[in-house]
């Protein structure tokens, strides 16, 4: 119950915190550092809307307890953008509508991100088998999948 | 709203030899912890509420995968269940499994010894805590009703474990550590069929890692749940044998899960296989023979008759697996 100086890199940026033994990687993402662009959904790790990376893997920041990842490197949401300029994932969500209410989509945009890194020419299935873990109330699995493998097209510059 | 942690000390040993000693405290309740991604929502939800959590996430000696002169295979209770699925040495029907479990963001923090220790689940206790405050706790709640058949006097939450199953099927072994010192018991005296002391186990031992013998058989595992992806298995089925040259089963374990407190051994069935060739009628009469074992209950998604009929249709098409090129 006693406080630690978490030192965590996040989006590039080094930063330090002082956390409980009980605050989660979703709650010093959102309360602490204020990037509320990783979103709270179940709490319980059955949604997919928390997806971060860490050390470059796709994890449920909702169910990482902070001390956990101290010392690793996090990727949000908020550094899928370079100087400005949105990731081409990004930019093919928003070409494609595969948005629909938008709360599932920054848990989509970082699995498929880590998906397209070690695969970048997925088939469908395995788009869908790479997203399996995010779930879309709005039922919109069609548009996003069309959206990741334009992506993958475009990173491969086709 | 977000649902808070309830506090706790976070302890980060990086040996064995600390990990045991804290694990050890009289004074404290203590949990040991993996991956998190088990005992985080069941604390969140206040279904335990343990005064420290034991990491083992910082020694190193758990991490990875080794094949020894003998071909066994040892994989360390903090080695994830992606490692486990990308590996080209585990057992092929072992990775598979592991790429069965839950999802991909989970298999990337969830390690094998969380899995192999999975707390048994039911759908009266995996609920948030003012749903189960409004219905009544349960008996594996501190309670003293099992909602799933109030006349029992024991809990019935379900084994949900996918890799218990397979290495129950593979006869792999645990190796366990505590501050009296290190045993290895066959994975299958592991489990209990009791869903509040399903591990047999003392409360202050460690799963350090599982051992996998060197199979010389054929393997499979198939998995019913509802969706694809992240479910738990409503039924498991693994089995493993051996043929000689003819054809004929020599060998056979016909492991049923996510039907039971434990994996169940369905042993009618395995006998019966043995010294006999896998024809249809045979797989069909060891299917039929399986289901005797199972006695599904009301208490995850889809039914318990049609969990039971699903057990002869699973192990009927799992036989079929092993069987491959039968005459």
């Amino acid at each position: 119950m006693a406080d630690h100086i978490l030192a965590i890199d996040v989006n590039g940026d080094r930063h330090r915190v002082l956390v409980t033994d009980q605050r989660t990687l979703l709650e010093v993402l959102r309360e602490d550092l204020g990037l509320t662009g990783t979103k709270h959904g179940c709490d319980v790790g059955e949604c997919g809307a928390c997806t971060v990376l860490v050390d470059d893997k796709p994890v449920l920041s909702c169910l990482v307890i902070a001390r956990q990842v101290d010392g690793s490197s996090v990727q949000t949401v908020e550094g899928l953008a370079h100087d400005g300029k949105p990731d081409l994932l990004q930019e093919a969500f928003a070409e494609l509508g595969a948005a629909q209410c938008g709360y599932c989509t920054p848990g989509m945009l970082i699995s498929a991100r880590s998906l397209l890194d070690d695969n970048p020419d997925p088939t469908t299935e395995e788009v869908q088998a790479g997203l399996a873990g995010n779930l879309c109330r709005c039922t919109g699995y069609i548009k996003i999948f069309d959206a990741v493998r334009l992506a993958a097209a475009r990173d491969r510059g086709l | 709203m977000t649902i808070r942690l309830p506090a706790f000390d976070y302890l980060t040993p990086e040996t064995l030899e600390d990990a045991a000693q804290l694990l050890a405290d009289p004074e404290r309740s203590v949990v040991v912890v993996g991956g998190g991604t088990d005992v985080v929502p069941k604390m969140k939800r206040r279904q335990i509420t343990p005064e420290v959590l034991v990491s083992l996430s910082r020694i190193e000696s758990l991490h990875g995968i080794r094949i020894d002169e003998s071909g066994a295979c040892t994989i360390g209770a903090s080695t994830t269940l992606a490692e486990i699925h990308d590996s080209t040495v585990v057992p092929e029907v072992f990775a598979a499994a592991a790429g069965d479990v839950a999802s991909p963001q989970i298999r990337n923090s969830a390690t094998v010894g969380g899995n192999l220790c999975l707390d048994t689940r039911c759908n009266y206790i995996d609920m948030s805590d003012s749903w189960r405050q409004a219905s009544g706790y349960c008996l594996k709640d501190g309670g003293d009703t099992c909602w799933v058949a109030p006349r029992s006097n024991k809990c019935w939450a379900i084994s949900s474990s996918d890799l218990a199953t397979v290495a129950v099927a593979l006869g792999g072994s645990v190796r366990l550590t505590s501050v009296r010192g290190e045993r290895l018991i066959p994975i299958e005296a592991l489990y209990n069929n009791d869903g509040m002391s399903y591990l047999t186990c003392a409360a202050d031992e460690i799963l350090v890692e599982l051992v996998l013998p060197r199979g010389n058989g054929r393997a499979t595992y198939r998995k019913l749940r509802r969706r694809g992806s992240i479910d738990f298995p409503l039924l498991g089925v693994a089995i493993s044998a051996r043929f000689d040259d003819a054809g004929m089963c020599v060998f056979a374990r016909i492991v049923l899960g996510g039907i039971a407190s434990a994996p169940l051994r369905a042993i009618e069935a395995e006998e019966f296989i043995v010294g006999r060739q896998l024809t249809d009628e045979v797989l069909e009469e060891a299917a039929r023979l399986a289901t005797q074992p199972a006695r599904p209950q009301d208490n995850t998604d889809t039914g318990s008759r049609y969990r039971k009929w699903m057990v002869s249709v699973f192990v009927e098409r799992a036989l079929g697996d092993v069987a491959g090129d039968r005459a």
